[in-house]
């Protein structure tokens, strides 16, 4: 529901028979760094909201490790932009990915102790899943540059398996 | 008694270790770009398994309800096998990396 954009965008590339109809949706290699920088930058800041809110040792590693990995990540992204000379470009995803975050963090900002932890943890499931399911149909797919399509693979390893670690939290938290 | 102890302690000392050195040997495991490599291995009771993380994350090397190895950016950790079983381990901040010991009697 978050990442509606992004979706409608996949589904155009998918239903798109003709390639030239398809080229013209998929975003471009300064458009996709973008979108991944700020996929990784917003989740660090919910990170950061988690660590200064919750008191439970799962969530806490957990953020921790989200605020580490998505930091890690995003540093090989700017030395990359850096190295291939792009400027990554604001656009509608990545300003839909960063509004509906911010609803969302208005929300968590509200809540505390085992409502925070749930609602932080549910929504980490959710937003890992959207960002995936991005990176697997419309990003990944739409990179131009190998170097860019490499670092994005890599990402979604990573998300996977922040996907499954929010997952194993949120079983323990019921 | 003094004597026989005497007598006795450097031929054990000299048993076991010949028996550790000949045997006990150290398997590495390496931790690149999110997967363990290789992700199964054969070892014997003794053996050390050393992961050495090249990677840009931390990881680790986690049973389930059993130890834990961290394994920070660039760095490496071990354990030593104690007995004949099957290990089955994840990356508990990535559980979606695994990897598989199997471990045979010396
Ligand atoms: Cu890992």
């Amino acid at each position: 529901m978050h990442i509606r954009p992004i979706a409608a965008l996949a589904a155009l590339c998918l239903l798109g028979a003709a390639p030239l109809a398809q080229a013209a949706d998929m975003p471009t290699d300064p458009q996709i760094a973008h979108i991944a920088y700020t996929a990784g930058a917003l989740d660090v800041d919910m990170g950061r909201l988690a660590i200064s809110k919750s008191k439970n040792k799962d969530v806490l590693d957990f953020a921790e490790s989200m605020v580490r990995d998505h930091e890690a990540v995003n540093v090989q992204a700017l030395d990359l932009v850096k190295k291939l000379n792009v400027t990554p470009e604001d656009n509608a995803t990545s300003k839909a990915l960063t509004d509906a975050t911010a609803a969302e963090r208005a929300k968590l900002e509200k809540l505390d102790g085992a409502a925070f932890d749930k609602a932080y943890v549910d929504n980490e499931v959710a937003y890992h899943k959207q960002v995936n399911g991005a990176l697997e149909t419309l990003l990944i797919p739409s990179a131009q540059n190998a170097e860019l399509k490499s670092l994005l693979e890599t990402g979604l390893k990573i998300f996977q398996g922040h996907e499954q670690h929010a997952e194993t939290v949120a079983a323990g938290l019921k | 008694m003094l004597s026989k102890r005497h007598f006795w302690a450097p031929v054990v000392l000299a048993v076991a270790t010949g028996a550790v050195s000949a045997q006990a040997e150290t398997i590495t495991v390496t931790v690149d770009k999110m997967a363990f490599s290789p992700t199964e291995i054969n070892a014997k009771v003794g053996d050390t398994i050393e992961w050495v993380n090249k990677d840009k994350f931390v990881h680790t090397a986690t049973v389930k309800g059993g130890w834990e190895v961290m394994l920070p950016v660039k760095k490496s950790g071990s354990i030593v096998v104690q007995k004949a079983e099957t290990i089955d381990y994840i990356c508990r901040f990535h559980p979606n990396m695994k990897g598989r010991i199997m471990v045979a009697a010396p």
